[in-house]
């Protein structure tokens, strides 16, 4: 679901190939038939922007029919926790949950707590400023009960208050026919994919969910997934092979880019950036963002070592470890509120580096708009793409609202390296860290990442050396003294010291060999400690390529690269085994408790301490790890439990709820709340949105669209446009109708459409096709429009770029934009060219009168 | 299951998925013929081949593009065909490998376990989506290589037909020979230029680029008895399975043998493929008659694919 | 009954020499076709690499001859790809010799109409000396409360998916020192 992993995994997709040749059942739940559907034994429809409707009805019917895996559920989930009195449900407060106030449209999470204590969020209470509010900050983290349980359960799941009995409730209303009303699929087909997906989980057989950014692109995109870690943890398929929710991500590391972040909300290791505070230090940083119980209590080491890496011997304990040389957040500074810095005069300055957001990004208006009132832009990439030929031929000059001597953006084009010019890793979507080593130099002026970032670091160090400016300090005292590759003409920097100091290295500059020696005392150092141990032993292990077939027979192939944390294939795994440590069954076994041995032992590195006995209870006053019991695999959470209802760490909710996108031609059924009440907006001239069911101006936009990709291309299109081989594969931007659209519309197949929304309106040539079908939602039919975004005015082949019918509203947990769903008009031709295609989105906008905000 | 995929180290060759499972499994009757010119080389190889088992095909193309930059073979950007997701529309002198794609609603019996259906209402019949990957048989009987007059077109060791290059003098009589419309000349030089089952990589023991690209094995590449042997144990799997519209194509020699085949979930006009092949020079003494023949399949055989393509 | 009945003479050499009376086989090979070998086999080395496309991460192989990239496939060793490709990686050759590539910097000033041409050494200097003055005018110590605030929001970054664990690395490093926290990259998409 939310994922077409035959056209955009395809190698990945062999396994899945495999598989069904094996006698797996693939399903795909998707609105679109892709050559995912193609290939499966059953493809489900459903409409846009409903998964969580359709995932909630099988939270549903799994508790209707008892078919959850009873002993998973009661020892390794949190459903017998008793949860706070003053919780209230979406089911008593019409699709809110108790806490929220109207005016700052947030949630005060403290009533969603167990009863008793409270606990953190998982990957340390990231605090969210001025979102969750400062009940969160304060949280006296993860204070369990004795033997290192929440204070109260019900085993017997039966307590009204208990996780499982809310569960039940807040879900009661997710039945088939709702599920049909809501979705439009067809109750026995919904009904086909929840019984599958039952028969096939429990001790013997375990089902996996894959998914994309089908399910991340929505104002609920989190809960989403939420949803479907609710159904896998019921049916027991968390950390046991063949199990698991897995996403598959778009680009070669942007699971490296999550980890090692280029995201302004964390750092290295997912250590939360810190949050301005009256008078922080890293002690109460650390008291904030943490668990004592968990993995996350060792926080305060990971942190240190971070700091360490950074600071080197400036950082010693008599200054916190240069805690304050860090930048301090104080909200949302993801990109989307920077572009509209950029649009308002505060944000100046502009680095892209191997993106390409005035085609990949939503509104690609309003990003252009940002790009074209900068003071300076740096765009590096292997062509000149449209994110750097924007003021010249974007379709704001066309257009006329924007000419090129009127603006004062400077532009440097850098060329880049490619990957078979430099060598590096890349973390995949398992979370492998996979090393490519150089085959040839890089020519003329192109250059890698990693050289550009150390001479631009270099230079400013230069240019600052004498300046006694206390904010330069954390520049000049950077430990960047990186080693330059000895054959380099033009002084590379060594990646695979970069490698070193993300691995880590203890008080005698030995690599770490994994995270558990990491301290907090200063004397590790560790650029990210989930990484630890990639360069044990002073071997780069990422660089290892074993052969398959040469690795002794064990299928999980440890020796390939190597993944994060220690090697570890499966996480959780500890749940591949039962609470005495046994396996499930033989058919699935994958670690288990050795008694003779007194450890873990079996294909993959156990995902707990190795000799930790199953019936290890914790004493009184334990932290970290030794604070889990024995019996518990979720070792990132406080109690060790995976966590069905959320009590801390999300701001919209403990539980995943259905919402309509905040675009959207229907009402919520199921509630009187439209859309997600958190969602965040951007009520903006340049960022009008359509107006939403229950408006009369929706009819305006009947239709629904979505946005995807194609196997011939790549994104936005910077790395296949540029490329003969798969441009004549796929050489012109196109839409995709059912032939009853194209009838109502009059739309010809191989002709030209105009779609159009309260952006903009863009051209497309049609594909009249039977993949696409018409929905039948609340007695209407819909219609869905399909729309590839990887064109742009550059390249080989050119057209129109779907992103820009986008408007921009955004998950309030991740801010991930709603590029899945929205609404939009579509008619026969072509565009109008010019002013003309500016009046003619005015005249619609006047006759929806297009909004912003939205309900 | 590690040693359920036999390699041979370097050579790119992974073997086919046991999934396929035909152990035990006895076909004499489709043993594939060592045509003429291969059995006149010194040393004595295997005929080798291509199996195409479109059930698994998903439509990726990587069959093509990997083709292309093994063989340095031209791009040709055009505008979108509209014809479902093929832009290449057929095999020619700059496509080797072409990939088509088959939108097609019809009443299909709930076959599931061939994984290949959607639901539709009962007046329009299910609807199904076929793609398969289309390439030069290296027949066993080859009228191309019957009619050529300089002896550019040869049987390699392998089995296989290759045009070379370096004699091809453009006349094009092998282009109306082919039955299957795959020989083709190209405009910028006027030679006839076609799939070689990549000859080079096959004299280093390498496997074509792209049998060795293809995501799901759909294109294995081997010793043709081998692949005959492994392409009726799927077939078996279908059939048993429910699948009763799944059929061999080009695997029987006593009908017309081909050095690369199909596993077919429909009649092969569907897929752009004639019928019923014919060895036009075993027939026709007259080229010009061989001529009208052959293109006359091939007019017959693109507008079936499309009868039942994008409404 | 075939047309080389007729005109037999072209290829009667090798005809001559074996069996193959009709020049269907090696008779009519010529000498290139004989002696063929894949392109690969001349490569001065193999590097083993990764896909730069998707997350997958296929193995690669590169073949090097006289210092150029002579073909790119997939590598049979890695147990996730297990050789294969999808067309995008099957084009990674076409990719990095694009003749679309770019191997001059370019530089456009505030309201020019065309590129000029720039050093790559220039370029550098000028984008320091733009990164230190936007941070200088932008610089905020603390809010109007007194918290800490340490921090620059007048220049943002936005990449690092298709980049180098190394790469993002230094990124995220050299932008924190600077007080720099907009650092964003696609997992916001």
């Amino acid at each position: 679901m939310g994922s077409n992993m035959a056209e955009n995994h395809p190698v990945g997709f062999q396994w899945v190939v495999e598989a069904r040749l094996r006698g797996a059942k693939i399903i795909h739940v998707d609105p679109r038939f892709t050559r995912t559907s193609a290939m499966s034994n059953l493809h489900v429809p459903l409409r846009a922007g409903t998964d969580i409707a359709f995932l909630g009805g099988i939270v549903n019917y799994i508790l209707e029919n008892d078919r959850y895996f009873r002993d998973y559920v009661v020892h390794y989930t949190n459903a017998p926790v008793i949860v706070s009195e003053e919780y209230a449900d979406t089911e008593d407060l019409d699709g809110l949950f108790s806490g929220y106030d109207p005016e700052s449209r947030s949630y005060d999470a403290s009533t969603w707590q167990y009863v008793g204590t409270t606990v953190s969020g998982a990957a340390g209470q990231r605090e969210m400023g001025g979102i969750t509010g400062e009940q969160a900050h304060y949280a006296q983290a993860g204070e369990l009960g004795h033997g290192g349980e929440p204070p109260e359960m019900d085993r017997t799941l039966e307590h009204p208050r208990c996780v499982f009995q809310i569960l039940k409730k807040h879900y009661s209303r997710y039945t088939p026919e709702m599920v049909e009303e809501i979705c439009g699929t067809p109750k026995e087909l919904f009904l086909q994919v929840a019984e599958a997906l039952c028969e096939n989980s429990g001790r013997e057989k375990t089902s996996a969910f894959c998914y994309a950014v089908g399910w991340t692109q929505h104002t609920v995109g989190v809960q989403y997934i939420r949803t479907a870690a609710i159904i896998q943890l019921l049916l027991g398929n968390i950390g046991r092979p063949g199990g698991g929710i897995l996403a598959l991500r778009g680009h070669a590391s942007i699971q490296g880019s999550t980890d090692i972040p280029t995201l302004y909300n964390i750092l290295p290791g997912y250590l939360p950036m810190p949050h301005a505070h009256q008078h922080q230090n890293l002690e109460m940083y650390v008291e904030r963002n943490s668990a004592k119980s968990g993995y996350w209590g060792n926080m305060k080491a990971y942190m240190v070592s971070l700091l360490k890496a950074y600071w080197g011997g400036a950082a010693t304990a008599e200054n916190d470890f240069c805690f304050d040389y860090l930048p301090r957040l104080t909200g949302d500074h993801s990109i989307y509120p920077a572009l509209m810095g950029m649009i308002d005069g505060w944000c100046k300055g502009f680095f892209v580096m191997g993106e390409n957001p005035a085609v990949g990004a939503a509104n690609g208006k309003l990003q252009r708009l940002a790009l074209a009132n900068l003071d300076w832009l740096i765009v590096r990439d292997f062509s000149e793409i449209e994110s750097a030929s924007f003021w010249y031929d974007s379709p704001e000059i066309e257009t006329g609202e924007l000419k090129t001597e009127e603006i004062g953006t400077e532009v440097f084009f850098m060329p880049a390296a490619a990957h078979t010019e430099k060598n590096g890793s890349f973390t995949n979507t398992q979370r492998l860290l996979q090393w490519h080593f150089r085959a040839v130099e890089p020519q003329g002026d192109c250059r890698s990442e990693l050289w550009f970032m150390y001479h631009l670091g270099r230079k400013v160090r230069e240019k600052l050396a004498n300046s006694t400016d206390p904010k330069d300090r954390a520049i000049l005292d950077l430990n960047w003294d990186y080693p330059i590759e000895e054959e380099s003409e033009f002084e590379e920097p060594d990646a695979e010291a970069v490698l070193r100091e993300i691995g880590g290295w203890d008080e005698n500059n030995e690599p770490l060999p994994s995270y558990l020696p990491i301290k907090a005392d200063g004397s590790t150092t560790c650029g990210c400690w989930i990484y630890a141990g990639v360069y044990a032993d002073e071997v780069n292990q990422a660089a290892r390529k074993k052969p398959y077939w040469e690795q002794g027979g064990n299928w999980v192939a440890p020796e390939w690269a190597w993944a994060w944390p220690m090697n570890r294939r499966i996480i959780y795994n500890r749940a591949s085994a039962d609470p005495e440590g046994r396996p499930w069954s033989e058919r699935k076994k994958y670690i288990w408790w050795d008694e003779e041995q007194g450890q873990w032992t079996g294909y993959d590195v156990p995902d707990i301490s190795p000799t930790k006995r199953p019936d290890y209870e914790p004493e009184a006053g334990a932290v970290a790890e030794d604070a889990i019991r024995g019996d518990k695999p979720f070792i990132m959470q406080a109690d060790g439990r995976g966590w069905i209802f959320v009590p801390a760490g999300l701001t919209d909710g403990p539980l995943p709820t259905h919402y309509e996108p905040h675009e959207s031609p229907f009402e919520n059924a199921l509630y009187g709340q439209q859309s997600n009440p958190v969602r965040e907006v951007y009520p903006r001239p340049e960022n009008p949105y359509n107006p939403s069911d229950g408006d009369p101006g929706a009819r305006v936009f009947p239709y629904v669209f979505t946005t995807y990709r194609l196997t011939e291309h790549h994104t936005a299109g910077g790395m296949t446009r540029t490329v003969g081989h798969l441009s004549e594969l796929q050489p012109e931007m196109f839409c995709e109708v059912s032939p009853e659209l194209a009838k109502e519309r009059g739309l010809e197949n191989d002709g030209w459409a105009t779609i159009i929304t309260s952006r903009t309106a863009i051209e497309a040539r049609v594909l009249v096709t039977d993949r696409v079908v018409p929905m039948k939602v609340q007695g209407r039919v819909v219609h869905q429009v399909g729309l590839p975004y990887h064109w742009g005015s550059k390249g080989i082949v050119t057209g129109d770029s779907a992103n820009d019918l986008l408007g921009l509203t955004l998950d309030p947990n991740v801010h991930i934009g709603e590029y899945k769903a929205a609404t939009c008009d579509i008619r026969p031709g072509r565009r109008p060219r010019g002013p003309a295609l500016v009046r003619l989105v005015e005249d619609y906008r006047r006759r929806a009168e297009s909004h912003n905000g939205g309900g | 299951m590690s040693d359920s995929h036999p390699i041979i180290p370097g050579s790119g060759i992974t073997g086919a998925s046991d999934a396929y499972n035909i152990e035990g499994r006895e076909t004499p009757e489709t043993r594939p013929l060592i045509p003429l010119g291969q059995r006149y080389y010194a040393e004595e190889k295997p005929r080798m081949g291509f199996f195409t088992d479109t059930t698994v095909c998903i439509g990726c193309k990587a069959c093509e593009v990997a083709c292309k930059e093994w063989n340095n073979v031209p791009d040709v950007i055009g505008e979108l065909t509209g014809q479902s997701y093929d832009n290449t529309s057929s095999l020619g002198a700059n496509t080797w490998r072409h990939v088509a794609f088959i939108e097609q609603r019809k009443p299909i019996k709930m076959q599931q376990e061939a994984g290949l259906m959607t639901p539709g209402s009962e007046e329009d019949g299910e609807f199904r989506w076929l793609m398969s990957s289309d390439v030069c048989k290296h027949c066993t009987e080859a009228p191309c290589l019957d009619v050529c007059p300089t002896g550019s077109l040869f049987r390699t060791e392998f089995g296989t037909v290759v045009v070379q290059e370096d004699i091809c003098n453009g006349c094009g009589y092998c282009v109306p020979a082919c039955p299957f419309g795959v020989l083709d000349r190209r405009q910028e030089d006027g030679r006839v230029w076609k799939c070689t089952l990549c000859y080079d990589r096959q004299k280093d023991g390498l496997e074509p680029a792209c049998a060795q690209a293809c995501p799901t094995d759909s294109i294995q590449f081997g010793p043709l008895d081998e692949l005959r042997e492994k392409a009726n144990g799927r077939l078996e799997m279908l059939h048993e399975a429910g699948v009763d519209d799944a059929r061999l194509y080009g695997a029987n020699e006593e009908e017309y043998g081909m050095g690369a085949f199909f596993l077919l979930l429909d009649d092969p006009e569907v897929y752009g493929l004639p019928p019923d092949p014919e060895v036009v020079t075993r027939k026709f003494k007259s080229l010009w008659g061989a001529a009208a023949v052959a293109a006359g399949a091939l007019v017959a055989g693109v507008a079936a694919a499309f009868a039942g393509g994008a409404r | 009954m075939s047309i080389r009945d007729f005109i037999p003479e072209w290829s009667v050499p090798r005809q001559i020499k074996g069996a193959d009376r009709w020049a269907l086989g090696p008779a009519a090979q010529s000498r290139h076709q004989a002696q063929l070998t894949p392109r690969t086999k001349k490569a001065d080395r193999v590097v083993k690499s990764v896909c730069p496309y998707c997350a997958v991460g296929c193995g690669q192989r590169i073949f090097v001859e006289n210092e150029k990239i002579t073909q790119i496939e997939g590598d049979p060793a890695s147990p996730i790809s297990r050789g294969r490709l999808c067309p995008k990686g099957s084009a990674t050759r076409s990719l990095v010799q694009s003749p679309m590539r770019e191997y001059k910097v370019k530089y456009r000033r505030p309201y020019g109409t065309e590129w000029e041409e720039l050093s790559l050494d220039e370029a550098m200097d000028m984008i320091a000396d733009r990164v230190i003055k936007t941070r200088e005018e932008t610089w905020e110590d603390e809010d109007e409360e007194g918290c800490h605030l340490h921090r620059t929001l007048g220049f943002a970054h936005l990449g690092g998916a298709t980049l180098d664990n190394e790469e993002n690395y230094l990124i995220k490093k050299f932008f924190t020192a600077m007080g720099a926290i907009q650092i964003e990259n696609q997992a916001r998409i």
